[in-house]
């Protein structure tokens, strides 16, 4: 995966979790099966997409939330 | 110092004899100011006889995705130090083994960074220290982290493998659960600590099917050591067993096969018939011991009931050689969770523990789905599982 994609596909994520803030809530799997058709052309694997959640959680540009089931959500969401 | 809270159902609980877990927060009460709320929370919620907790939320420490489990009381006003209540989960160590230094540790942590108590051990198998607050999260944990302790499962992830003490202190282990649990824990720490599953999901290890860590009925992957040969006798203790106890009525008559009968003074066995359910060597250690080629069975799909009923597991592998395959760093389990774990991220629904899925696709798409070959060992009884048709000849 290039440095190019890589950026795209973090902002596609994070985008897709400020888009959607207070209407859904996007559980690690859903956004990893979105961002796998969106990429595509791409090729990239699921563990590709994986590996930048990581790093997305790891700088916190997301942080994780329990509602049931795990979510993704903005950090400023947390108290 | 007087009551903060009046607690008279509580103190119900204090009286006998026995342990009493009203009695531990009261101690540590007297040193945490939050902990007296607590007792007044739990007292309200008896009082009202439902659970004044609100549970999940925002609860989490940087970068994992599990670990912490956020608990908030409905009422802050009331009782603000409980506002914020999480229960940190703390790795156990394989088979729970501690030393009293490192316990004293962590119960120091508890009380600098939370209400003081601990919770030894939470049902999946964590230590839990319970009432920290989202602020001192992270500093608890890197104390913990200094220790060499790593945060447990928590959420739509891989919760923290659990395993019974094993060989390291039981002579009825039929395998190393400690080294197997350990292991995977290591193998698999991005899905533990990063929840990416549609539920949970558990893995847990019995060296024998006295099954001390409840993996059948509570695990999604269970392990339970067993073994292929026969059970050794050892005709003299047997004897000598008789002579102590009514060993027809309390053995004989209740093994669940009926395959034990006395030949002369001689018990003999029909191994062929045998379930492997401890039962007689239970009874009879110093006479029985389980055979030389032994290994484990896995059983999948086990849940307590929450979104649906409760369900036991279902034999998946009737013998898996566990000596061998951890030569290969357990290769082929690992392969075989991994295959599991892609077909329930592919087909499994929010909220679906994976034996719902086996379910609700049927067994034979399931094992299809995983690379598993249907064997009429995965089945009680010929026809016993309406999913799986073997022909006359299989059968």
């Amino acid at each position: 995966m290039t440095d190019e994609t890589k950026k795209k596909l973090e902002d596609k994520i994070v985008g897709l979790v400020k888009e959607y803030d207070g209407k859904k809530r996007f559980k690690p799997v859903d956004i990893v099966k979105e961002m796998e058709k969106e990429f595509a052309d791409e090729g990239l694997s699921k563990d590709d997409i994986k590996s930048v959640l990581k790093e997305i959680m790891n700088d916190e540009k997301l942080v994780y939330g329990y509602a049931g089931g795990s979510f993704l959500t903005l950090p400023d969401n947390k108290g | 110092m007087g009551k903060k809270h009046e607690t008279p159902l509580l103190d119900e609980l204090k009286k006998g004899k026995w342990v009493s877990f009203v009695r531990e927060i009261e101690r540590a009460a007297e040193k945490s100011e939050r902990t007296e709320d607590l007792l007044g929370q739990v007292e309200n919620s008896y009082r009202d006889k439902i659970t004044h907790w609100k549970h999940g939320g925002m609860a989490g420490v940087r970068g994992y995705g599990a670990g912490l489990v956020g608990r908030f009381t409905e009422f802050p006003e009331k009782y603000p130090g409980v506002k914020e209540c999480h229960s940190m989960r703390v790795n156990q160590t394989s088979g729970f083994f501690y030393n009293s230094d490192i316990l004293r540790k962590i119960a120091d942590i508890a009380e600098q960074h939370a209400g003081g108590l601990l919770n030894l051990h939470g049902s999946t198998g964590d230590i839990q220290i319970l009432g920290v607050w989202q602020a001192e999260a992270e500093e608890a944990f890197q104390k913990c982290a200094e220790l060499g302790f790593d945060l447990g499962g928590g959420g739509s992830d891989l919760r923290t493998p659990s395993c019974c003490v094993g060989p390291a202190r039981c002579e009825f282990a039929n395998y190393d659960t400690l080294q197997i649990c350990y292991d995977m824990t290591q193998a698999f720490q991005d899905e533990m600590h990063r929840p990416s599953f549609n539920y949970k999901f558990k893995l847990k290890f019995s060296g024998c099917s006295n099954d001390c860590v409840a993996a059948a009925s509570r695990s999604d992957m269970a392990f339970i050591g067993t073994w292929k040969d026969k059970i050794k006798i050892n005709q003299d203790e047997v004897k000598n067993y008789v002579k102590k106890f009514n060993v027809q009525k309390y053995v004989l008559d209740k093994c669940p096969t009926k395959c034990m009968l006395f030949e002369g003074e001689n018990l003999v066995i029909d191994d062929s018939n045998c379930v492997k359910c401890m039962h007689c060597i239970n009874e009879m250690p110093k006479a029985l011991r389980s055979g030389d080629e032994k290994g484990l069975s896995i059983l999948l799909g086990a849940k307590a009931p929450l979104v649906t009923g409760p369900r036991l597991g279902m034999m998946l592998v009737p013998f898996y050689d566990v000596l061998e395959d951890s030569k290969n760093d357990y290769e082929w389990l690992k392969g075989l969770i991994s295959n599991m774990w892609e077909f329930w991220d592919e087909y499994g629904v929010s909220r679906e523990r994976i034996g719902e899925l086996m379910q609700r696709v049927g067994v034979v798409t399931f094992l299809e789905g995983i690379g598993l070959e249907p064997i009429p060992e995965m089945v009680n009884h010929p026809r016993g599982n309406p999913f799986i048709k073997f022909t006359d000849d299989e059968d």
